[in-house]
């Protein structure tokens, strides 16, 4: 087998909060291969995006703190990397896409200076002509008068338009992998379908990895090729999508996708909802997370599940896994 | 079968809000049409729909019901009544028989009172507390309705969660027993496991105490799942009402067709055999609304005559209604 593009190994990132410290992320582990999408999926707390920032080196140290594991990215560990290289890493091997387009693109400076910025910095092009390629990026996110849009800045711009620009901008370096925090959960119905459509399109074009965090059931099902699911920060379950909605096997996946209401699906039917909330970071009970919500809990819950491979591509961190019944809901 | 009585009747509403300009002299430069001539009708018992995305007029028809923004034109009849004249002290008794149910379950409960406050609070106002033992027993009494322990009335908002804080607004919600509840985006704010709880819990109290419901929301799956009826809104109009069967299986506006392919079913298998068609750009500014039918600008069927005349809302039987020049007979 082909070396994976990004192998991330037990990573753990915590934080130092006023009720002591905090494991957001927890042990975590999953491979992703070049050109593949991979969709993270949770709720508020599950610790999704904390993961996806600690990839990048992102986390505020403090009161933030990567305290074990290995981003292994093209054969080499970014935890170990000095400022410098991860840097160089950044923006150019591997982009992010966030939620809040605003808050990620600087309002004083031009929407073009702002992509040409990384071609420039990281693939040394002169200005001009770092200019000329924003201008052509603007293009292929279809951008409507992408020519003179250039010299526009970010408050002109629509929420559609400026997560277009986000998307010109995670691509001007060609990357490797792009990461995606929720990218469209700020848009409008239509304008997420064209977004997400987008994203797609243009890293399979470009043989890029992608990374999708997000919480809705629907964006994994018509996106993603494989999916971890996220619970009080670990990965309970991980698998290709396919598998994992014909036949989860962890009770939460199960709960959350008896717990959506589907389009499709015969109107008037009573959801099933889970009962409880999500946990508290703080205070999370041991062994599993999840099991203070879960029919099936028992005894053994109390001793925390290890992800294991219940069929050969598909994991779950549920003692119970090969019981669970094969179909949704029960 | 007698037919159900009519709790709520609007007719041409109409909400614009006027753009004013000028630093020393302001005069006003335009309005913003939020809600521009919208008419639809909720029978006991039921719930209605809203859905649309944003700067369709949804939420501002809402407000317009209750009154809480001002109306331009058109009429509101409320059990009878035409209320869209009214002014704040006639609307006081009307409130008792309307309430909202708001988004955001952490800026619509006041902080600094505690639980039983906020649910008794419609009582005290209205002059309905009684004595203290008779308001304990109520306040009491609608906590348990939403799924709440009796213990929890001396709390504060902060010690609940989000869910826990929705039910809280509910339960304040129903405390004047209302004839109408009108509901503003009430789970988006929330974790998907705990959307359903609530939206289970709107169900089952609909059922027990016969509530209506007006169901404002921009996500089309659970305002499918919640209402037995749903008007599609697009830049301050309704362009398609229908039964929440006949929506999804024969969408007619292709703005309604564009809403339901945009939304991803969670199902990759379903997912894969779907046809995407996924509409082209963002909804126009309603200060300046396309002439013709507004949706003519990113509809995919668009003929000569849309950019020009503006569709009436046409009766295809079957409690459905469409304003596309598609069906013109």
């Amino acid at each position: 087998m082909s070396q994976p593009l990004l192998s991330v190994k037990g990573l753990s990132t915590e934080f130092r909060t006023e009720r002591g410290v905090v494991k957001a992320v927890d042990d975590v582990s999953f491979d992703l291969a070049a050109g593949e999408t991979l969709a993270i999926v949770g709720e508020s707390g599950s610790g999704k995006s904390v993961t996806a920032m600690s990839i990048l080196r992102l986390i505020p140290n403090p009161p933030g703190r990567i305290s074990a594991g290995e981003v292994v990215f093209d054969g080499r560990n970014l935890l170990e990397m000095s400022d410098a290289e991860i840097r160089a890493i950044r923006g150019n091997r591997i982009a992010m896409i966030f939620q809040e387009p605003m808050s990620s693109l600087n309002p004083s400076l031009t929407v073009g200076l702002q992509i040409a910025e990384p071609i420039n910095l990281h693939r040394k092009t002169p200005w001009a002509a770092a200019m000329d390629k924003a201008a052509e990026l603007l293009a292929r996110v279809r951008l409507p008068d992408a020519k003179s849009r250039v010299k526009a800045y970010p408050h002109q711009f629509s929420g559609g338009m400026r997560q277009r620009a986000m998307i010109a901008m995670a691509l001007a370096c060609q990357p490797q992998l792009i990461i995606a925090d929720e990218p469209t959960t700020a848009l409008d119905v239509t304008v997420q379908a064209q977004i997400l459509a987008l994203l797609k399109e243009v890293t399979r074009a470009a043989n890029s990895a992608l990374i999708l965090i997000t919480h809705d059931l629907g964006v994994v099902a018509r996106y993603a090729d494989r999916v971890c699911v996220m619970y009080g920060g670990r990965i309970v379950e991980a698998g290709p999508a396919r598998e994992i909605y014909a036949r989860p096997r962890h009770p939460y996946t199960i709960g959350l996708m008896a717990s959506v209401p589907r389009l499709d699906q015969e109107a008037g039917s009573r959801l099933v909802p889970i009962e409880g909330s999500p946990p508290n970071l703080a205070n999370l009970p041991p062994g599993c997370a999840f099991a203070p919500r879960c029919r099936r809990a028992a005894d053994i819950c109390r001793q925390r599940p290890m992800l294991v491979r219940s069929t050969p591509d598909h994991l779950s961190a549920c003692h119970f896994h090969a019981q669970l019944s094969a179909h949704v809901g029960t | 079968m007698s037919v159900p009585e009519t709790v709520l009747e609007v007719r041409d509403l109409k909400v614009h809000f006027p753009v004013m300009a000028g630093a020393v002299v302001r005069k006003q430069v335009g309005s913003v049409k939020a809600v521009d001539g919208v008419s639809f009708n909720v029978r006991r018992g039921e719930t209605l729909g809203l859905v649309g995305e944003s700067g369709c007029g949804k939420s501002t028809t809402g407000l317009a019901i209750l009154r809480m923004i001002d109306i331009t034109s058109g009429e509101v009849m409320f059990e009878g009544e035409d209320i869209s004249a009214y002014d704040r002290s006639r609307m006081r008794p009307i409130r008792r028989r309307m309430q909202m149910v708001y988004q955001d379950p952490f800026g619509s409960l006041n902080p600094r009172m505690k639980v039983s406050e906020i649910v008794g609070e419609p009582l005290e106002v209205h002059g309905l507390a009684g004595d203290r033992a008779a308001y304990d027993a109520r306040v009491a009494a609608l906590l348990d309705m939403v799924g709440l322990l009796p213990d929890m009335a001396d709390r504060y908002p902060h010690e609940f969660s989000g869910g826990q804080r929705q039910r809280i607004g509910i339960a304040r919600a129903l405390a004047l027993e209302p004839s109408l509840i009108i509901c503003d985006e009430p789970v988006s704010a929330l974790d998907v496991s705990i959307q359903a709880q609530v939206v289970n819990l709107f169900q089952e109290l609909q059922e027990r105490l016969g509530l209506t419901y007006i169901f404002i929301a921009h996500d089309l799956a659970v305002v499918r799942h919640i209402s037995h009826r749903i008007a599609v809104m697009y830049l301050g109009r309704i362009v398609e009402i229908a039964p929440r069967g006949e929506l999804y299986a024969k969408p007619l506006h292709p703005y309604t067709q564009a809403l339901l392919a945009a939304i991803p079913i969670p199902d990759p298998e379903v997912e894969a055999t779907r046809p995407q068609q996924i509409i082209t750009g963002e909804v126009p500014s309603a200060m300046r609304p396309p002439p013709g039918c507004r949706f003519h600008t990113r509809c995919p069927r668009v003929m000569e005559v849309c950019k020009s005349l503006d569709p009436p809302m046409r009766d295809m039987g079957g409690g459905r209604a469409v304003a596309c020049h598609l069906y013109e007979a």
